[in-house]
């Protein structure tokens, strides 16, 4: 049984339909990537997974639990993460109060938790007393995903992460994801460079207008001919 | 879609003869007098708020600064119908102009350095600032002793410049031009600004102008008001001693005093209600054109209509001035209803507030909506006096006949019109956003 | 030499002194409409009759307290019936907040629409007002009125210019230090604070943390409470209270915090101070001023006045206008929606 996933999920805006059937899974300690076209529901079946969309039809489940009816802040609570594409930091607030308010809803001491984060993103100890917004635009998204693991989440989703940021950036945000994926948290991202995202996926899902086109692992897809022609760029 | 359209015109006829209905009553049983008053000053409401609704229900422009511009509309017509005072003049009206000149001047100097400058950041400003600085202080050296002079010329009947003794018809005009003008002026600096700053950018802004009115008694008499402004209707004075006058309200079995105020009402009602026919034909006219089309689509969606080559703020600006000029020629209509000038009427609470209601009541983006706002909240806000003291008696009633208590809420019972008011504009904006006659929109039929 | 003594006195007394005391009430009631900017994010027009509504049950109260023959000399009675109207605008702000504001709040309406209803709730306030305490001006300050009279200060100090502090502007001063110091505590220190600005900040990731959007609109509307009762309380006690004239307070408010930035709490108190300063820099005769200074041949003839006091009022909206056009963020960087 794997630890998180969404099955056959139906959901859109209004009447129009943007996932038809979609599933996606991940198991713990391991990364899954969710890829395709413009306009395929990627971002469509993050929200759905944490509950921001309701679905029509379909379940989603940690650990066989069926949680399709709580609100995104009870996701929270269960151990799930989610990072949006853009707005996903406090600007006028320092890197160390996002992270305070990444751990809302924990009552416990957080230095331990701020001090593994610390570890993980060096370059936000030494800014931690600088507002979020001046930062620079892969700062920004490292105090992101900071702010997501604040929670010590078990379910870390990521909404293009590398979005705007220059490719030694973003190498280096794949390996901080690596990192924390190997700490034993399921990672589940949407990425626009399809190819280096595979690159560290254990799994991977193709989405094609709201439905799974392939689904394999990483570099099963990687190898795949058809994927890299249509979706790889050869 | 027939039917939906059916039945709005069919409740539009509906409440309005329930309006007239209204009046009847009010003309039975309290007086025809009264009637005709309410009547004259709902034709008045109903024209700012046809003005008001051109911004708000055609461009989602909120002018919070209606006040502003229904003053001015008066202060024209004082100074079109009002014989001007020759000693003033002589005393100081040559420095008063002189002193203008040296504004315009270095109004001139500052806006071509204002575009000179451009790009150069804080320079820009600075000189700009310098060179109006100065220009005020050059003119306050020719102003302040002309001032005085003119205010010491017979301060109990003038001390003011008066005005040029035109035919104060005219002045309904020239009150919408000024109004234009300033609202140019006003939309040129703040209409870039988003809504709510534009609300109170043009409260600040009608603020000041009656501040000057107020107290430039040079100008406008300050809070002495200006009164015995020349009528455009006989007087009743004149009626009462005409034979053909005194002939007819005999005929029709009518005491000539009361038919003399009548007659004069009735003359105003006929003279608002042309104004009011012809703007409402322009606004329809305007709305159904492919401008008024473009403003709505604006309106709408501002980003789209952008993006679509539409140069927003330019077509905000045209109008925010025609509104303006709208609600100037109601201001002089006023005054030339009131026979007075008196700048301490222009309460932006009791007025500009009160006209907001009129439009969100009426139906914002309807133009028939707005006039039956107008005349709606109008008769309520001056029978709600009546309502509020009914009040106070019922809910006074255990209290016995000498408190004191019972006293105090007797005499502040006219207050309760205010918290009628805000109950139904909020009562409105919850239950019936549309207000009372919704926007016809075409894509809904 | 005694000369500038003598100037500095004669500004002492004429500007800095009131306009610390203005300049205080201001930046309380800035304050609370940068907060209702900030978190509900709309212009709240009826914050004028919040205050008055404050003002209000602060003068009932006083009623009360001295029917009941409780003193406090010297100082004013006004700081025991405080609390109460603290508590009854709370109570008010929070009845609105369920009955009006928090519909539109779900509805996510336009900042425009929202303000349109709190015109609706000002009318209402403003009509509710003045029929439980009338139109006529209430003087309610009862403790010492002085606490240096300038003949005082003359014999002192042996000076040509005298300097007088009335009580109520230092406890206005006092008060104003105290709650701003709690306010700017609360926002930064402590986690249901800094919530409010992360909220603020980004309302949608909030929720994502957790943030519970209930609470924050709560505590909000408690903190404007708070500031609006002591704000128009204050300055009532120190100018006397009149409805009418809460109604016209509200735009050197808006001014106030539009010109600190709108949505910035430290922009909102500073601004306050910049709006009571220039009304007063602007509005001051300094004839007498530059004599001090000047040699007597060079002692100015007319008033040395920049816009006559009756135009005093008039400044705080032309700064307004200023700011908004080469600044419409506010001096000190607002929120740019």
């Amino acid at each position: 049984m794997t630890f998180f996933a969404g099955k056959d999920m139906y959901a859109g805006y209004g009447a129009s339909m943007i996932l038809n059937g979609c599933s996606i899974s991940v198991d713990k300690g391991k990364i899954a990537v969710i890829v395709g076209p413009n306009g395929a529901g990627k971002s469509t079946a993050m929200k759905a997974l944490f509950g921001m969309l309701p679905l029509k039809k379909g379940s989603v489940t940690i650990q066989g639990k069926d949680i399709v009816n709580l609100r995104p802040e009870q996701r929270v609570m269960l151990g799930m993460a989610y990072v949006p594409q853009t707005n996903n930091v406090f600007p006028s607030m320092t890197v160390l109060e996002n992270l305070e308010m990444g751990a809302f809803v924990r009552f416990d001491d957080l230095s331990r938790t701020i001090a593994e984060i610390f570890e993980l993103f060096p370059i936000l100890k030494t800014k931690q007393e600088q507002a979020a917004g001046e930062l620079s635009g892969g700062q920004r998204q490292q105090v992101a995903v900071a702010r997501a693991l604040m929670t010590q989440p078990k379910i870390l989703m990521l909404d293009e992460p590398t979005a705007g940021v220059s490719p030694i950036v973003m190498d280096e945000l794949f390996d901080r994801i690596i990192d924390i994926a190997k700490t034993g948290v399921a990672v589940i991202m949407v990425e626009q460079n399809a190819k280096q995202a595979l690159q560290i996926a254990d799994s991977g899902f193709v989405l094609v207008q709201g439905e799974n086109k392939f689904t394999d692992t990483g570099a099963a897809l990687l190898e795949n001919s058809s994927v890299r022609q249509a979706f790889l760029g050869g | 879609m027939n039917t939906t359209f059916k039945n709005s015109k069919r409740q539009l006829a509906l409440i309005f003869l329930l309006m007239f209905g209204a009046l009847l009553i009010v003309g039975f049983f309290q007086s025809w007098n009264l009637m005709l008053a309410i009547l004259n000053l709902c034709l008045i409401s109903a024209i700012m708020s046809l003005g008001v609704n051109l911004q708000w229900g055609y461009a989602g422009l909120f002018n919070a600064g209606i006040m502003g511009f229904a003053a001015l509309g008066g202060l024209a017509a004082m100074l079109v119908a009002k014989a001007p005072v020759i000693g003033a003049w002589q005393a100081g009206g040559f420095s008063i102009l002189l002193g203008i000149f040296i504004w315009l001047i270095s109004g001139f100097i500052a806006f071509f350095l204002w575009k000179r400058l451009k790009g150069r950041g804080k320079r820009q400003f600075w000189y700009v600032l310098l060179i109006v600085g100065l220009g005020y202080i050059i003119s306050r050296f020719v102003l302040d002793p002309a001032i005085l002079r003119i205010e010491a010329f017979e301060p109990s009947s003038s001390g003011y410049l008066g005005g040029a003794g035109l035919p104060i018809l005219l002045s309904w005009a020239i009150g919408g031009l000024l109004a234009a003008s300033v609202a140019f002026v006003i939309g040129k600096i703040t209409l870039g600004l988003r809504s709510d700053y534009l609300a109170i950018a043009t409260l600040g802004i009608s603020e000041i102008v009656i501040f000057i009115f107020k107290n430039e008694d040079w100008l406008t008499r300050g809070v002495k008001n200006v009164t015995g402004i020349p009528r455009p209707v006989p007087y009743e004075i004149d009626l009462q001693s005409a034979i053909w006058f005194q002939n007819s309200s005999e005929l029709l079995g009518v005491g000539v005093i009361q038919a003399s105020g009548l007659f004069v009402k009735l003359c105003y009602t006929s003279l608002f209600l042309v104004v009011l026919l012809f703007l409402l034909w322009l606004c329809e006219r305007a709305l159904n054109s492919p401008w008024g089309r473009m403003m709505r689509a604006i309106r709408d969606n501002e980003i789209a209509a952008s993006a679509m080559g539409k140069n927003v703020t330019s077509r905000h600006l045209q109008i925010f001035v025609i509104g303006s000029a709208i609600v100037g020629i109601a201001g002089a209509m006023l005054v030339t209803l009131d026979g007075q000038f008196n700048p301490t009427i222009y309460h932006p609470l009791r007025f500009t507030f009160l006209i907001w209601v009129m439009v969100i009541v009426g139906g914002s983006g309807n133009n028939l909506g707005a006039i039956l706002g107008g005349f709606v909240v109008w008769f309520f806000w001056i029978e709600a006096e009546i309502i509020g003291n009914g009040l106070v008696y019922i809910l006074t009633f255990p209290l016995s006949e000498s408190s004191s208590l019972k006293a105090h809420f007797i005499s502040t019972a006219p207050q309760l019109r205010l918290l009628i008011m805000g109950l139904v504009l909020l009562l409105f904006l919850r239950f019936a956003p549309r207000g009372l006659i919704p926007e016809k929109t075409s894509n809904k039929l | 030499m005694i000369d500038i003594v003598n100037a500095i006195t004669l500004l002492a007394n004429y500007i800095i002194v009131p306009s610390l005391a203005y300049g205080s009430q201001l930046a309380l009631g800035a304050l609370g409409i940068t907060m209702v900017y900030a978190v509900l994010r709309f212009s709240n027009f009826a914050h004028g009759e919040i205050m008055s509504f404050g003002t209000m049950i602060s003068i009932f109260m006083i009623w009360l307290i001295q029917s009941l023959g409780i003193s406090i000399q010297p100082l004013p009675t006004a700081l025991l019936a405080l609390p109460f109207s603290i508590i009854a605008t709370i109570i008010l702000l929070l009845g609105l907040d369920k009955v009006v504001f928090r519909y539109y709040q779900n509805q996510r309406v336009q900042p425009v629409t929202f303000m349109i209803v709190s015109v609706g709730v000002m009318f209402f306030l403003a009509g509710l007002i003045r029929f439980f305490i009338g139109t006529s001006k209430k003087n309610f300050d009862d403790g010492e009125r002085f606490i240096i009279k300038a003949s005082e200060f003359k014999q002192i100090t042996g000076l040509a210019e005298g300097l007088s502090i009335r009580t109520t502007q230092a406890i206005t001063v006092i008060v104003t230090l105290l709650l701003v110091t709690y306010i700017f505590w609360f926002l930064n220190k402590t986690k249901t604070g800094k919530s409010m600005r992360a909220f603020s900040d980004n309302e949608d990731l909030a929720l994502l943390s957790g943030i519970k959007p209930n609470q924050v609109i709560v505590i909000t509307w408690v903190l404007v409470g708070i500031l609006a009762s002591v704000a128009g309380t204050l300055y009532g006690l120190d100018k006397g209270y009149k409805p009418f004239v809460y109604l016209q307070l509200v735009l050197p408010i808006f001014a106030a915090a539009i010109v600190g930035g709108v949505g910035n709490p430290l922009g909102a108190v500073l601004g306050g101070y910049i709006i009571a300063f220039s009304e007063a820099f602007i509005t001051f005769a300094y004839k007498r001023f530059l004599t001090y200074l000047v040699p007597e041949e060079w002692a100015p003839q007319g008033l040395v006045q920049m816009l006559s006091t009756e135009y005093k009022f008039a400044v705080s909206f032309v700064l307004l206008v200023i700011v908004l056009l080469i600044k419409p963020t506010g001096l000190f960087r607002g929120r740019t929606l």
